[in-house]
């Protein structure tokens, strides 16, 4: 009957509030755990460090929870951090004419820009920033899967903050609330249901790139952090399968915790941001929210957040309120113009943006000069387009494969309560952790690397297409089956006029997040390694892969920009058509 | 009483928007009004008379282009002080509970906690609220969220409460309870509230709150006329005066100078000089129409209906009555005036006629009634093929009206003229073609 409240006042009274109860028993040993990995995981941060100095990974099993630990806890620290970014980003953007215009094509093209291309780039300057730290390669591994979850975070912000309810609006400027009050108080609420869901799409994303940024290349030394993905990688360089199988199970029980105290409570909890109740989508009840919200202690802890929240209003709060209405209150005083920059302002301001533009491109295009031939990138085209037909020949392949099976599990609603959050946790498992299982295979039957390997790119992404056309096609109103069923249409038919149109929205969205991750993946599995095996395919991702490990940045940002444009090409060409097409065509809610 | 410094006080107000690149569309033509303590008024208008927006230029949530919004003497220059608005969506926020939303206002008026929490209570309980305190705006029915909404705007015991249409999202049981208790708590002066502005478009309600009620013309607004409603209250939807006052305002309503028959003559007149594109074609299904049709040739009318007898046998809010008699007029099926309705010979031809017929009918008085109807038809004709493009007639439509506008007006066309067979729209290449070319 009790909900948490946040952003409502709780109404019951303070003692029996705080009574402990049978769910204490339970929140006690969880809540303090969670606290003292904390502390351990973060003293691991700190070991001082020099570069070229050798990292001991241990394959000892026994080591595996703390390496799990400083994963998971990497894994948060960039989370937290796409958080942050996301709220002055997006706000930024919606708020400002002029901040719009620039940083929501940036956004665009960070979203194409291949995501272990960023740590490569950065690397050296986060070791240069923490000199004698392991907190150094500790970043640059944050910031690498911080770029695997932000920009869609942002994106869905955005996307929110330019779509709150006018009526809503309307209320909260007649009653008074102030800009910084109505960010609080309705934009982020607002926004909270869709960010919530990307944000966890973006973790499920995010353990492929945990596992892969924890063994860093600085100029032909790797930095190996301890983490799941570190011990895998010696796993491999040893040759060690039984290892291999270990790391596979530590990851697994990561991705269960994970699902089970994160997501989904954190699922269920922001429904109650959504404006009506659909008894459809909404999950069952998990049992790790509920023990948060009935636990005494866990209620206790709830109290100290709040009055931290209170502290926050009255120190941070206070001042940004204070200056941010009176920006607010002197810029918008009522009114339903959106912008009053002076036409003069605008130009100036497109003028400086082409000239900055023209200027990075202009010191870019230099640095690649310098080490590369023109035939050469020529030739990256090339590999570009052989990965771009790797990447759709295999989105052909799943589709084919998992349309029909997805339709099947969609259409049987018992099923699809099984089988959703079963793909979801697929999505989140980290395929690279079954690349040597691959490898292994391809050598014992010496198949064709260039068409074998490829398949790797699409193990992790495979599941979004699933997932999108399970819930595609089991929210087909049943009617619709009536009808086709009182036709007595035959099976050709039933696909073509009712299953096919009615799943195609959902199954573009799947098919482009797909495509999308699997770019990403061809960096890693376009060359793998199996001990001193190295087993290359030509394409793009192996372009960048090799160019990276040689600490060659000129060759690094040739194939990343030249695979940014391959992604952004392939984006505005089809993708986005196809799915205005599906979203003006194809749409069952107004018909 | 209406000596007293007035609450909202507007003089010579105008208010227009831009128009696709093209000048402006004025909406609000000149307004002069008072709100003076202790009086509760209504506005009533159709679609497009501007009265949402004026409720929200005094309001201070839109700005006046031009004239003088005075709000207890002081100009309005944002959302004032001292009023409490309620909206016909009711504007919840869904992740607040009844008494976080109730609170909402208070807190931007820096009240302390606990008399926040006081106060807060106290509205709820006044407007019947008590025990849903806890429970959040989805888990009410559409009656409870408006009470929350009123609650919302009477705890900063407000002044002036401006009501946005704030009865018509509910049902006419859940409505009458609540406007009921609107106006006893007023008349009681258990809220501070001095005066009511309520925009409305239902006129039986407006009559039965109001203590004067204006009415808006459409395209631009203006205040057409002022009603006082001198009746004593509680007040009786029965009784002889409560009658004939709505019978009053129907008649202004319908008697719209220059409206029905001038727009058909202007019609007429335009197609002889060429071309006249800036008709607005209502929004009225072809399914209406002729249901409307029938009914007024049931024994009940004979051909000849009193419209708020109409409107209550039918079940038809006031707007979507005038969207329909907007379009019998405009095709020629009927006249409106004095607050009856009336149709012609075409229209009892059409009631008599089978489907083929009735088709044929409408088709006909389509063409010769509207313009772009004609005009459509005439290209496709002289076209080889037969087809056209609906852009080319959308550009030719812009050049006389807002972008929106044209596309609404395109699209109404286009359901009439599917409905009399005139020629047939193809929506996934969006083209025009005749349904029967006349070779082949």
């Amino acid at each position: 009957m009790m909900r948490a409240m946040l952003w409502g006042q709780p109404v019951r009274r303070w003692q029996d509030r705080l009574r402990p109860n049978f769910w204490d028993l339970v929140a006690f040993p969880l809540l303090f755990g969670i606290l003292a990995m904390i502390v351990v995981g973060a003293g691991g941060m700190n070991k001082p460090f020099d570069l070229g100095e050798p990292q001991v990974i241990s394959l000892d099993p026994a080591v595996l929870p703390y390496y799990a630990l400083r994963t998971v806890l990497r894994m948060f620290i960039a989370l937290g951090a796409s958080f942050l970014f996301t709220l002055i980003y997006a706000a930024a953007a919606a708020k400002s004419r002029l901040a719009e215009k620039i940083l929501i094509p940036i956004l665009d093209i960070l979203q194409s820009i291949p995501i272990l291309s960023f740590a490569t780039i950065t690397v050296t300057g986060w070791i240069a920033l923490f000199p004698g730290s392991l907190l150094g390669p500790e970043c640059a591994a944050i910031f690498m899967i911080f770029t695997s979850q932000a920009w869609n975070m942002t994106f869905s912000l955005y996307q929110s903050l330019r779509t709150v309810p006018l009526d809503l609006q309307e209320a909260s400027r007649m009653y008074h609330v102030g800009p910084w009050g109505r960010f609080w108080k309705l934009e982020l609420p607002h926004a909270m249901p869709n960010l919530i869901w990307n944000m966890m799409m973006s973790v499920s994303g995010g353990w492929f790139f945990v596992v892969a940024s924890e063994a860093i290349t600085v100029s032909d030394q790797t930095v190996s952090l301890p983490g799941v993905g570190s011990y895998i990688a010696t796993a491999i360089g040893q040759r060690n399968l039984v290892a291999v199988g270990y790391a596979v199970g530590a990851m697994l029980i990561v991705i269960l915790a994970y699902d089970q105290l994160f997501f989904r409570p954190l699922l269920s909890w922001s429904s109650k941001f959504k404006s009506e109740t659909d008894p459809g989508l909404e999950p069952d009840r998990p049992w790790f929210l509920t023990m948060l919200q009935k636990a005494g202690l866990a209620r206790a802890f709830r109290l100290a957040f709040a009055s931290m929240g209170v502290f926050w209003n009255r120190t941070v709060g206070a001042a940004a309120r204070r200056g941010l209405d009176l920006i607010g209150s002197a810029r918008s005083a009522p009114m339903d113009k959106r912008s009053a920059t002076p036409k003069w302002v605008e130009r100036l301001y497109d003028l400086l943006l082409v000239v900055i533009a023209v200027y990075i491109s202009y010191r870019l295009g230099s640095i690649v000069i310098q080490h590369v031939k023109l035939n050469e990138v020529g030739r990256v085209f090339y590999l570009g387009f052989l990965t771009a037909i790797r990447v759709l020949v295999l989105i052909a392949i799943a589709t084919v494969v998992w349309v029909p099976i997805g339709v099947w599990i969609g259409l049987r609603p018992k099923l699809t309560a099984v089988a959703q959050p079963i793909v979801q946790f697929m999505a989140a498992f980290p395929a690279n952790l079954f690349f040597p299982v691959a490898v292994v295979l391809i050598l014992r039957f010496h198949a064709n690397t260039e068409i074998w390997l490829s398949p790797l790119m699409i193990l992790g992404t495979q599941w979004y297409i699933v997932f999108n056309v399970i819930s595609g096609a089991s929210s087909l109103p049943r009617d619709f089956q009536y009808v086709a069923q009182n036709l007595g249409v035959s099976r050709w038919v039933w696909w073509r006029r009712l299953i096919i149109p009615g799943i195609f929205p959902a199954y573009i969205t799947g098919a482009l997040t797909a495509a999308g991750g699997s770019w990403n993946a061809a960096i890693v599995s376009e060359v793998v390694q199996w001990g001193d095996t190295t087993l290359t395919a030509t394409g793009i991702g192996a372009y960048i892969a090799n160019a990276s490990k040689d600490g060659d940045f000129a060759r690094v940002i040739l194939g990343s920009s030249v695979l940014s444009i391959f992604v952004l090409l392939l984006n505005r060409l089809l993708w986005r058509r196809l799915y205005d097409y599906a979203a003006e065509r194809m749409r069952l809610d107004d018909v | 009483m209406s000596e007293a410094a007035p609450l909202v006080e507007i003089n010579h107000l105008f208010k227009t928007y831009p128009v696709a690149d093209r000048g402006e569309r004025l909406v609000l033509d000149d307004l002069n009004f008072r709100l003076v303590p202790g009086e509760i008024v209504a506005v009533l208008g159709k679609s497009g008379s501007g009265k949402s927006t004026f409720l929200r230029i005094v309001a201070g949530l839109s700005e006046p282009s031009q004239g003088d919004v005075r709000y207890r003497g002081k100009q309005v220059n944002g959302p004032v002080r001292g009023a409490g608005m309620v909206f016909q969506s009711f504007a919840l926020f869904p992740w607040l509970t009844v008494l976080g939303n109730v609170e909402l206002g208070l807190e931007a008026l820096n009240v302390p906690k606990e008399e926040r929490r006081k106060r807060a209570e106290a509205a709820i309980d006044l407007i019947g609220l008590d025990g849903f305190e806890s429970a959040y705006p989805k888990e009410l029915s559409g009656g409870m969220r408006q009470r929350v909404g009123f609650a919302r705007a009477l705890v900063i015991n407000p002044d002036v409460l401006l009501l946005d249409e704030p009865f018509s999202a509910l049902d006419v049981l859940t409505a009458e309870t609540l406007r009921g208790d609107l106006v006893d708590l007023w008349r009681d002066r258990k809220i501070p509230t001095q005066s009511i502005l309520m925009v409305s478009h239902n006129i039986e309600e407006s009559v039965e709150m109001a203590d004067r009620i204006l009415i808006f013309s459409s395209d631009p607004g203006r205040i057409r006329a002022e009603i006082p409603v001198p009746l004593p209250r509680p007040r009786d939807w029965n009784s002889p005066g409560f009658r004939h006052i709505v019978d009053q305002v129907y008649t202004i309503l319908t008697t719209t100078p220059g409206g029905a028959a001038g727009k058909r003559a202007r019609g007429e007149a335009a197609l002889a000089e060429g071309m006249e594109f800036s008709i607005r074609i209502p929004d009225a299904p072809t399914q209406q129409l002729s249901a409307l049709i029938d009914t007024l040739m049931e024994d009940r009318y004979k051909g000849r209906a009193d419209l708020p007898d109409l409107a209550e046998y039918q079940n038809l809010a006031v707007d979507d009555l005038f969207v329909l008699l907007d379009g019998m007029q405009l095709l020629g099926f009927a006249h409106v005036g004095g607050g009856d309705v009336e149709l012609t010979a075409a229209g009892k031809a059409f009631s008599n006629a089978e489907m083929d017929e009735r088709k044929a009918i409408f088709g006909n008085h389509l063409l010769r009634n509207v313009p772009l109807a004609a005009h459509i038809q005439k290209v496709l004709q002289e076209r080889p093929n037969h087809r056209a493009p609906a852009s080319r007639f959308l550009t030719e439509l812009e050049d006389h009206m807002s972008e929106e506008w044209a596309n609404d007006t395109l699209e109404r066309l286009i359901n009439w003229c599917r409905y009399a067979e005139l020629f047939a729209y193809d929506f996934d290449t969006e083209t025009f073609r005749l349904e029967e070319p006349e070779e082949s």
